[in-house]
């Protein structure tokens, strides 16, 4: 008799294994908000702060979004942070110049577009070693260009039209909400750009095919699927997401400036470990990175909130890298079989 | 015997150089309909090159290809599935993270159309599979299970399913029993066996006299890249064999 409640306790948790390795991640990022909840009742769940909160991440998503698909084919892009500034100094001359509004919006989705497929041509037709090298390369590359082309100076002060995704408001009084209590653009955005994503990769044969070169490229290619593509249009849409992020800066900052997205690749891959997406590539979800997204937003905002040292909050975020990771170890030594 | 006298895929007279290397010499074979045929050989005797130029990967430096009767030529692996063969490559060319469905579709997905979207039809993909691993007598929890939760002999199932699942006629096998453990060797000898019983050829390169001899009608044997010796499997033995793949009569 108790040899049988265990078993059944055991296969319970078995069973339980898939719905936490899929919704594991919420799971952490609710425990966050209900404890950040508690140690500022007042002002946390406030409407201005998660404003706040999905604004900060606006443009931050969504780098981790294109990096995030790049990552479920087992490669890297790490380039995104210099393709965004690169897309938005263009962006500001542009501008500058004075261009009509549609054309200044639609430029550094072209040039993000662009700069990616240059990764992912380098990647396949150079046949270079790994993604890592070909964009650490175009790191310094974009960046540099970025500057040759602005002089290193900041340029600022965009239209109404272009600044719409990054600042412009959705009023919402008429619900009977105060003025203050507006909808961001970039919320909206963001709901959008992560759906569109969603049913790409798990609802088109494209996507499963991102998925598929990620879990084993000799079966892709042994299947007939012509994986140099698939990897060009992959490093395209990483460009482009990054396009949009600087869109979505410029709409914030004002301002093209050279400092703009340094680093930001290494924020965006965090977002994406810590949402459960694997450097051996082929797994990963959409929500997770939303989920990756959110909890280093949240961490931030909550321990500026609670007075906490930047320093510490550095400490913090790599510490939930490393305890995020060790947990998907775990997983594995559960789920599969050796 | 459940091979009919329909002759599916002959080669005459293949020869392949890579530069001033000889790897097949005035090479014969032929499979019939339902037939199991064994290829044996040393390292280096030209089986793996000859298995690649049966399904277009390399083309023969001379020689012709006859599917059906109908002379051939072919360009690509895609020709030489598009006639119906298939091959189960040793390293099996599963993605692992996929489930089972996914992987017996891998590259020619069944899809339904969302306005003028065309997306993934999952329903047909799972029922389609099952169905299929039905018909195979292939045993598994679901469709949906990830293939990296499968053995190895369930793996190499899947492998031979998802060469089946577009009406092939003739499936070629690297080894397919060389990486399992001894109690799911005879599990894959049976999927081969069934797959007789349904119509299907099996050309089969195997090192293991067992494998050959469980399931095999007839068996040829390749020597430094010409033919060496053929026999019906009931017409040899063991010793014999082993004896060919050393280049002794």
């Amino acid at each position: 008799m108790i040899e049988n409640k265990e078993t059944k306790k055991e296969s319970l948790f078995l069973k339980a294994i898939p719905y936490f390795d899929k919704y594991g991640i919420l799971l952490l990022l609710l425990l966050m908000i209900i404890g950040l909840h508690l140690l500022q009742p007042e002002v946390f769940l406030s409407w201005r702060n998660v404003t706040n909160v999905f604004k900060q991440i606006s443009w931050q998503s969504m780098l981790a979004l294109g990096v995030f698909i790049v990552i479920v084919t087992a490669g890297i892009d790490l380039s995104v942070g210099s393709i965004m500034m690169l897309s938005l100094m263009v962006l500001a001359i542009t501008s500058k110049a004075g261009a009509p509004w549609y054309v200044v919006v639609l430029i550094p989705l072209v040039i993000g577009m662009f700069c990616g497929m240059f990764n992912g041509l380098g990647i396949t037709i150079l046949r270079m070693p790994h993604p890592f090298i070909m964009t650490l390369g175009t790191l310094y590359i974009f960046r540099g260009t970025g500057n040759l082309i602005s002089g290193g100076v900041p340029i600022s002060g965009f239209t109404e039209e272009v600044r719409l995704l990054g600042n412009g408001r959705i009023d919402l009084t008429w619900l009977g909400l105060k003025e203050s209590q507006y909808l961001p653009v970039s919320v909206v955005l963001i709901a959008i750009v992560f759906f569109l994503m969603w049913a790409f990769l798990n609802h088109t044969r494209t996507g499963k095919w991102i998925y598929a070169i990620g879990g084993n490229p000799n079966a892709a290619r042994a299947a007939g699927i012509n994986v140099n593509k698939i990897l060009v249009i992959v490093y395209s849409l990483c460009g482009l997401l990054a396009g949009f992020g600087a869109l979505i800066l410029a709409g914030r900052a004002d301002s093209g400036y050279p400092n703009a997205g340094l680093n930001a690749e290494l924020d965006a891959i965090a977002a994406c470990i810590i949402g459960g997406a694997s450097f051996f590539g082929g797994r990963g979800t959409v929500l997770g990175v939303f989920a990756g997204v959110m909890i280093m937003g949240i961490l931030r905002n909550g321990l500026n909130l609670n007075d906490v040292s930047a320093f510490w909050q550095q400490v913090l975020i790599g510490s939930i890298i490393v305890i995020a990771v060790y947990v998907d170890v775990l997983r594995k030594d559960l789920g599969t079989r050796k | 015997m459940f091979s009919s006298n329909k002759i599916i895929l002959e080669a005459k007279n293949i020869s392949k150089y890579f530069g001033t290397i000889t790897a097949l010499e005035n090479v014969n074979l032929s499979v019939r309909e339902g037939e199991c045929l064994g290829v044996v050989g040393d390292n280096g005797a030209g089986k793996s090159t000859l298995m690649k130029v049966l399904s277009g990967l390399y083309k023969p430096s001379k020689g012709e290809l006859f599917f059906n009767g109908n002379k051939e030529v072919l360009d690509s692996p895609r020709d030489s599935q598009n006639l119906g063969l298939e091959m189960v490559y040793q390293d099996l060319a599963l993605a692992g993270n996929l489930p089972i469905g996914e992987n017996i579709f891998l590259g020619r997905e069944p899809t339904k159309n969302l306005g003028f979207l065309k997306i993934l039809d999952y329903k047909k993909i799972k029922e389609m599979s099952e169905a299929h691993l039905d018909k195979l007598k292939i045993h598994v929890k679901s469709a949906d299970q990830k293939v990296e939760e499968l053995s190895g002999g369930q793996r190499q199932a899947i492998a031979i399913a998802r060469a089946t699942a577009f009406n092939s006629k003739l499936v070629i096998m690297d080894e397919p029993t060389a990486a399992l453990a001894i109690k799911e060797v005879g599990k894959v000898l049976d999927l081969i066996n069934g797959l007789k019983k349904i119509g299907v050829s099996v050309i089969i390169i195997s090192h293991r006299m067992d494998d050959i001899f469980a399931v095999c009608d007839r068996v040829t044997a390749l020597f430094q890249g010409t033919n060496f010796a053929e026999a019906e499997l009931s017409k040899t033995s063991r010793d014999e064999v082993i004896g060919w793949i050393m280049g002794k009569k």
